[in-house]
């Protein structure tokens, strides 16, 4: 029900854009979107209304995330390996960053 | 090269599989989701073998289409029988009311449609004179639609029947129910595009249990586990936002602002659960013209939202997952369902009937 899925913009106008969505060319609204649009962009939509704009980057801003979590427990079990119940990971590098 | 925002790679799935393993908790622990395309990202991709011996990973209320009480299917449906076109979204025709679910009035002569967008219902509305109404479900992620086409000047022939509901209150009443031993919460990726971190924060902080916001992608699921676990390792519950690429702290104010001009918080029944306060929106009084309930004067009993033998409570609440029901793809199919959460394509035990979801979780 709370699917939403990424979608290309083709053409802005008013409070619709025409956009790509996974191949197939569709309509969405934007009143439900915080963010100004532009052709090129990329949009999260849900239910024909798009939520959120989505920025290419931010694709590889979250495999950094993956990587820095994975890299940063492998380095604290291979530091701390007897310890079960001491803090692991830097939480400071935790994921609550965001673009604004 | 168009980017990608598909994230399943094996070798990355390895590296959070491993971190998961490194910290697995010594003490049981059950995660709860209430959202069915976590549940749909974690059954199809077969994510809880990853999961540590001692971590249960489950879905509560996660399917809108399966906590919608009975009594407003009941009410839908006499709406249909008056003669109106009744739209809403796929799931919710095929889910029992008290004595029969709204795809079964079609064989009476009711009009009743399948729509994928609240837009869809506007536009129905503009090529006929009879009344349309549309019946709206879904959580945060989907209440601003319903809003959105209400402050777009609809037609005088569209109204509404509204069973939206909020999920951050319905976190605390799950954690106050007897027997629930939640330890964690999984909280839902698009309710959180929309509500940002903030609700979670006012309504959980008191109770010092970890909620991860999670992504859909197989590694979106396995990260936010991973968060999760790091926090109980390390005594640091909190709120978390584990699928920043779609989730600002802040949520969408544009969003926000559409349900609070065209909402208000009351109590609301969830199927299976009951009465929870503060997770309902009514439409308040500026847009009373456009109640379905006092334009079509139905005012119906409390449906009969259980079904005997049927354990959809207990999954609603996270207390048993499908296979405990005596009924799952026994009796209880997808073709020939029983309960809620065996017609809702997001209910656990459909997708647990097509994904073949198991104990041990």
């Amino acid at each position: 029900m709370c699917l939403a899925a990424p979608a290309r913009v083709l053409a802005v106008s008013g409070n619709v854009a025409t956009v790509d969505y996974g191949g197939v060319e569709t309509r969405c609204r934007l009143e439900t979107l915080a963010e100004e649009v532009a052709v090129g962009d990329y949009v999260l939509i849900h239910t024909g209304f798009a939520i959120r704009r989505l920025s290419p980057e931010d694709g590889q801003e979250t495999l950094k995330l993956f990587d820095e979590l994975a890299a940063s427990l492998a380095e604290a079990a291979e530091e701390n390996p007897v310890r079960p119940d001491s803090p692991v990971g830097d939480e400071s590098q935790s994921a609550t960053k965001s673009r604004s | 090269m168009s980017p990608s925002f598909h994230f399943s790679d094996p070798v990355r799935g390895k590296a959070l599989a491993d971190a998961i393993a490194k910290l697995a908790p010594p003490d049981p622990l059950k995660i709860v989701h209430v959202c069915g395309t976590h549940e749909m990202a974690i059954t199809r991709n077969g994510l809880r073998r990853f999961l540590p011996e001692t971590v249960d990973l489950l879905e509560g209320p996660g399917c809108p289409v399966c906590v919608t009480p009975a009594r407003d299917i009941d009410t839908a449906i006499a709406i249909a029988r008056s003669g109106a076109i009744l739209c809403t979204f796929g799931d919710m025709i095929r889910v029992p009311g008290s004595e029969r679910s709204l795809d079964e009035t079609r064989s009476e002569g009711c009009d009743v449609r399948t729509i994928l967008s609240a837009a869809d219902a506007v536009a129905i509305a503009r090529e006929t004179d009879r009344e349309v109404v549309f019946f709206a479900v879904g959580f945060e992620t989907t209440a601003p639609m319903t809003a959105a086409i209400l402050l777009d000047g609809p037609p005088s022939n569209l109204s509404i029947l509204a069973s939206h509901k909020r999920i951050p209150p319905a976190l605390v009443a799950l954690l106050d129910l007897p027997d629930n031993r939640i330890g964690a919460y999984l909280a839902p990726g698009h309710v959180s595009t929309i509500i940002g971190t903030g609700p979670y924060e006012e309504w959980l902080a008191e109770r010092r249990v970890p909620v991860v916001i999670g992504g859909f992608e197989p590694l979106d699921v396995l990260y936010a586990v991973a968060l999760i676990l790091r926090q109980i390792r390390n005594g640091t519950p909190r709120v978390e936002n584990g699928y920043p690429r779609a989730v600002a702290p802040e949520g969408n104010p544009a969003a926000l602002k559409l349900i609070d001009r065209v909402f208000e918080t009351v109590e609301a029944n969830w199927r299976g659960i009951g009465a929870i306060p503060s997770t309902g929106l009514r439409l308040r009084e500026a847009f009373a013209a456009f109640d379905a309930t006092d334009r079509f004067e139905v005012e119906l009993p409390e449906g009969k939202d259980t079904i005997p033998g049927c354990r959809c409570p207990d999954v609603l609440t996270a207390r048993a997952v499908p296979s405990d029901c005596p009924l799952f793809s026994v009796r209880c199919t997808p073709t020939s369902p029983v309960g809620p959460c065996m017609v809702g394509s997001e209910g656990a035990c459909s997708i647990w009937f097509r994904y073949g979801g198991e104990r041990p979780l």
